[in-house]
């Protein structure tokens, strides 16, 4: 504080006025500080210690790259693969030597910068952003030049048409991103699934049909409609019906994924009196045995996690917990309607059949939902 | 050109020159008579840029870009963007013989039978990672230190653009291999468009060409990932660097720093080889964690299957807060009337909230000024607890964006931690609420007792905790000044300036309407800057000196500071 008597004077003593007299930078700012000469500036022999780290790290980068290409050639990989501390070899030796060898760069350039080149820093002047008057001046003379010759602010009509003409220009562009999507979008499609009264379910892997007489209480199976599961030749089948009739053709291998996100069910066998009945489901359960939709209605989340004891079916996405007790309905989490529920029936031999299509679009959301 | 002749073998208007040539400067020659660039070389060559660690974080993303930008050329000459099923039959033995898609095929392809393939793709894996990280920790630090003021605001606004394009760029990337966990993310990601209103069905058919999951999202993203945002993030980034250059780098406060200059080392060399060593460094690092940490392992997921998914599926954490806040929406907030359904749980979080954020953010600049009046250029850096309200602002935001990142990661948490999920979403449901205005408030205190302590240490000195004993025989503490460059931080601070509201009738007697914007800018002018300290006064300073020469009256020795006297300050 030595040059305190520098200080300009404030009239209010006290200091407590809302705007004060601020106090001048350079009052305050004390100049740049004295350079200070390092070890390497005044010592030849920290000096060329320097020198030789740095020529010594570009040395090693060279070994790694050199060794980078011996790894590359030496270790295999795919079937018989070699390890290292389990690592993959290859992948550890090559990831090593290439980053080892641009470090030493790296770490070399940065060291030559700190130790050998000038540390001395230097001022330069800041101009502000704008141009100067000048300049504007002479801008704005050549904008109004060129505009007022164009003659657009005199013809108002083709001004005015040109720019219905670039607007329109861009139609053809917006127009042509129309096929994107399928002919047909509408919400409609979304409605229907591949079920359809008299299908059967099956199990999602094998394939096959599910008796009521397998299912013990509490056992959880995971389905799809007959003919969404390829047989052992990796062929769709055709649905057959209950009373033996197709019920559509085969589908196309192209449709399956669609189609199974949409079809994919849960098959789960609770005691008959834990089932809350509600007045329009009244038969839909077989023994106790009940189907839903397995697509979350949160944001289309396969539901996978079953709590045994109950009968809470959790999305392991957002963790929307639906009760299967009591027609799927939402207990928790942020799906904002329940899990639809499919009609069940079994025919003469026990195998479970779906009455019908979900009474309800499947998984998540959308405007048109209703 | 040859020095032995004397002949002119140009058209200038310059005698050839003798002497001793110089590969470089044939070179220079070479370019500059073709390109003229002499006149731009000379302005920037030895152009200065402040040092500090923090301007580093920038360099990160920049860097991590290049690297992206190189492994990524290297992993487009593998992969196969199709989803046409094939069976797989290559080294990975549990996968072969399933049905899997091309992409997921020649993913694995790259991982187990291209030498240095998996290296490639573990190194743009984490250098994605790197590069959004250091993009968003850059931008607090351009935040908090008020780097983004004017003539920066364009800067800032690309910046906030680059950081968007970069989510999207990693979401789009990480769903390319289709492998389970990223097909669960891209039909999460049906169910964000399907939640848009009244154009979400379309979106969600114009995006996939088809009903979910259809066959042209894997080549549709690709090009998008590949092509459109790097090509955008490209460009971008060349408009942050020039204006960057042009604008030149904002400083620090400090001895011999002031808004009219700029103090650092020059370009060449010393900045070049910083900045470019660094480049070796970020690319180092990146091939050392591709080498030594696994990252998405996508074998271990399988192919994509629309009926199948693991527990504990989560996105890439750059994605996680939007997907924490999509979890703990109560899901009654979904409304259906007059035939429509508004799938308010999905578009509020991930549609509607992170475009209000992302809109804030490119607008701060815009509003800071608004509510500040301040028209001048800025190019030093403030202290963060020199802007109490907007450094709480920040802590605001960051409290938003951890409580919502753990709400992504709530079954994670609720398993290691043997915690109830139920529980853990009650309580992140109020705090993604509370606990923003309670860091706000607790900031903006916290940076008000910092401005407190420093001003007065300005004033009295700082503690040497040094205990005297007077010839009275009372104890008093000696105090030091600080040293001329923190003094200088402190007092040389710009005065915060309260807006007034301008007198009702103005000075030809006419009423003024009743402006409300007008209030409500005084309003939040007031709540920024009000509860602020201000730097000592000339009259503070003059008045402490006088404070303590009335109390000692005599010079103390103390160390090595040569101007101690009147240091010394018994408890005030």
């Amino acid at each position: 504080m030595s040059d305190q008597s520098n200080l300009p004077a404030s009239g209010d003593g006290a200091g407590h006025s809302r705007v004060p007299e601020p106090l001048e930078d350079q009052d305050v700012a004390p100049g740049l500080p004295a350079h200070v000469w390092r070890p390497t500036d005044v010592d030849p022999k920290a000096e060329k210690r320097a020198e030789r780290q740095v020529a010594g790290l570009f040395v090693f980068s060279m070994i790694c790259a050199v060794l980078f290409v011996v790894a590359y050639f030496s270790f295999s990989i795919g079937r018989e693969i070699d390890t290292f501390l389990g690592f993959g070899a290859s992948n550890l030796f090559l990831g090593l030597t290439l980053g080892l060898g641009m470090l030493a760069i790296g770490v070399g350039v940065i060291q030559w910068a700190r130790k050998l080149m000038s540390d001395v820093e230097i001022a330069e002047l800041r101009h502000p952003a704008a141009s100067s008057e000048e300049d504007r001046e002479t801008t704005l003379k050549a904008l109004t030049a060129g505009l007022d010759e164009s003659g657009i602010g005199r013809r108002p009509l083709i001004r005015n048409t040109l720019l219905g003409a670039l607007a329109f220009a861009g139609v053809p562009l917006v127009v042509a991103l129309r096929d994107l999507g399928p002919r047909n979008m509408s919400a409609s499609r979304l409605e229907k699934t591949f079920w359809m009264e008299g299908m059967y379910i099956v199990r999602d892997v094998l394939g096959t049909r599910i008796n009521r007489a397998d299912l013990e209480i509490g056992d959880l199976v995971n389905g799809e409609p007959e003919g969404l599961v390829p047989n052992s030749e990796g062929h769709l089948p055709a649905p057959i019906g209950p009373d033996g009739e197709e019920l559509r053709p085969a589908l196309d291998h192209e449709q399956l994924l669609i189609e199974k996100v949409k079809s994919a069910v849960i098959v789960l066998r609770m005691s008959p009196g834990d089932i809350v009945r509600n007045p329009d489901r009244e038969n839909w359960d077989v023994d106790g045995i009940v189907c839903y939709s397995k697509i979350c209605t949160h944001v289309g989340c396969p539901i996978a996690l079953n709590e045994q004891q109950t009968h809470h079916l959790l999305c392991p996405c957002h963790q929307s917990t639906f009760d299967l007790a009591d027609s799927g309905k939402v207990v928790f989490g942020p799906a904002g309607h329940s899990l639809p529920q499919m009609h069940l029936a079994a025919d003469d031999e026990g195998y479970l059949y779906a009455m019908g299509d979900f009474d309800e679009p499947v998984g998540p959301s959308y405007w048109e939902r209703g | 050109m040859s020095t032995t002749s004397k002949v002119a073998d140009t058209n200038g208007g310059t005698a050839a020159r003798s002497g001793k040539p110089s590969k470089v400067g044939a070179a220079a020659n070479w370019a500059d008579e073709r390109l003229g660039l002499a006149g731009l070389a000379k302005k920037n060559l030895r152009k200065v840029f402040p040092d500090h660690w923090s301007f580093m974080l920038g360099e990160i993303a920049l860097w991590s870009f290049v690297v992206l930008l190189v492994t990524g050329i290297f992993l487009t000459f593998w992969f196969n963007p199709s989803m046409t099923e094939i069976e797989y039959q290559g080294s990975y033995a549990p996968l072969r013989g399933s049905y899997i898609s091309e992409a997921f095929n020649s993913s694995l392809h790259i991982s187990f039978d291209v030498r240095g393939g998996l290296l490639l793709r573990q190194m743009h894996h984490w250098a994605a990672h790197l590069f959004i990280g250091s993009m968003l920790i850059h931008m607090m630090r351009v935040f908090l230190t008020g780097a983004y003021r004017k003539p920066r605001e364009i800067n800032w606004v690309i910046g906030v653009l680059l950081l968007t394009l970069g989510t999207l760029e990693g979401f789009t990337g990480y769903s390319l291999p289709d492998d389970l966990l990223s097909g669960t993310g891209v039909r999460a990601a049906d169910g964000f468009v399907k939640s848009i209103p009244v154009i979400g069905t379309y979106g969600s058919f114009l995006l996939f060409g088809d009903e979910f999951p259809g066959h042209s999202i894997i080549p549709r993203l690709y090009i998008i990932h590949v092509l459109l945002i790097p090509g955008l993030i490209l460009g971008l980034i060349a408009a942050h660097m020039l204006l960057l250059v042009y604008h030149k780098h904002t400083q620090w406060p400090g001895p011999g720093r002031t808004e009219q200059n700029v103090v650092g080392f020059p370009m060449l060399p010393v900045y070049a080889a910083k900045a470019g060593g660094f480049f070796f460094i970020v690319f180092g690092a990146t091939a050392l964690m591709g080498g030594l940490m696994t990252i998405n392992p996508i074998w271990m997921y399988g192919p994509y299957d629309p009926t199948k998914v693991t527990a504990g599926s989560q996105p890439d954490w750059y994605m996680g807060w939007p997907d924490g806040l999509l979890r703990i929406i109560p899901g009654w907030t979904e409304v259906s009337f007059w035939g429509v359904t508004l799938a308010l749980p999905v578009f509020l979080t991930v549609i509607l909230v992170p475009t209000l954020i992302i809109t804030f953010l490119i607008l701060y600049p815009f509003i800071d000024n608004w509510i500040s009046g301040d028209k001048r250029e800025h190019h030093l850096l403030q202290r963060p607890r020199d802007t109490p309200a907007r450094t709480g602002l920040m802590a605001a935001l960051v409290t938003f964006y951890v409580l919502a990142l753990f709400a992504g990661g709530n079954d994670i948490i609720a398993i290691r931690l043997d915690l109830s999920i139920n529980q853990i979403t009650y309580f992140l449901r109020a705090a993604i609420f509370l606990g923003p205005i309670l860091a706000f408030w607790i900031t903006k205190r916290w940076c008000i007792s910092l401005q407190r302590h420093a001003k007065e240490q300005a004033l009295h000195g700082y503690e040497t905790g040094i205990i005297e004993r007077s010839p009275e025989g009372a104890y008093s503490e000696r105090h030091l000044p600080l040293p001329d460059a923190k003094q200088a931080l402190i007092v040389g601070r710009e005065r915060d300036q309260l807006l007034e509201l301008e007198p009702a009738v103005d000075k030809n007697g006419v009423e003024r309407p009743h402006n409300r914007k007008e209030r409500l800018r005084l309003a939040l002018n007031r709540f920024w800057f009000a509860d602020n300290l201000q730097p000592p006064t000339a009259a503070e300073l003059e008045a402490a000196h006088h404070h303590h020469d009335g109390h000692d009256g005599h010079e103390l020795e103390a160390g090595s500071h040569d101007d101690d006297r009147d240091a010394l300050v018994k408890g005030h």
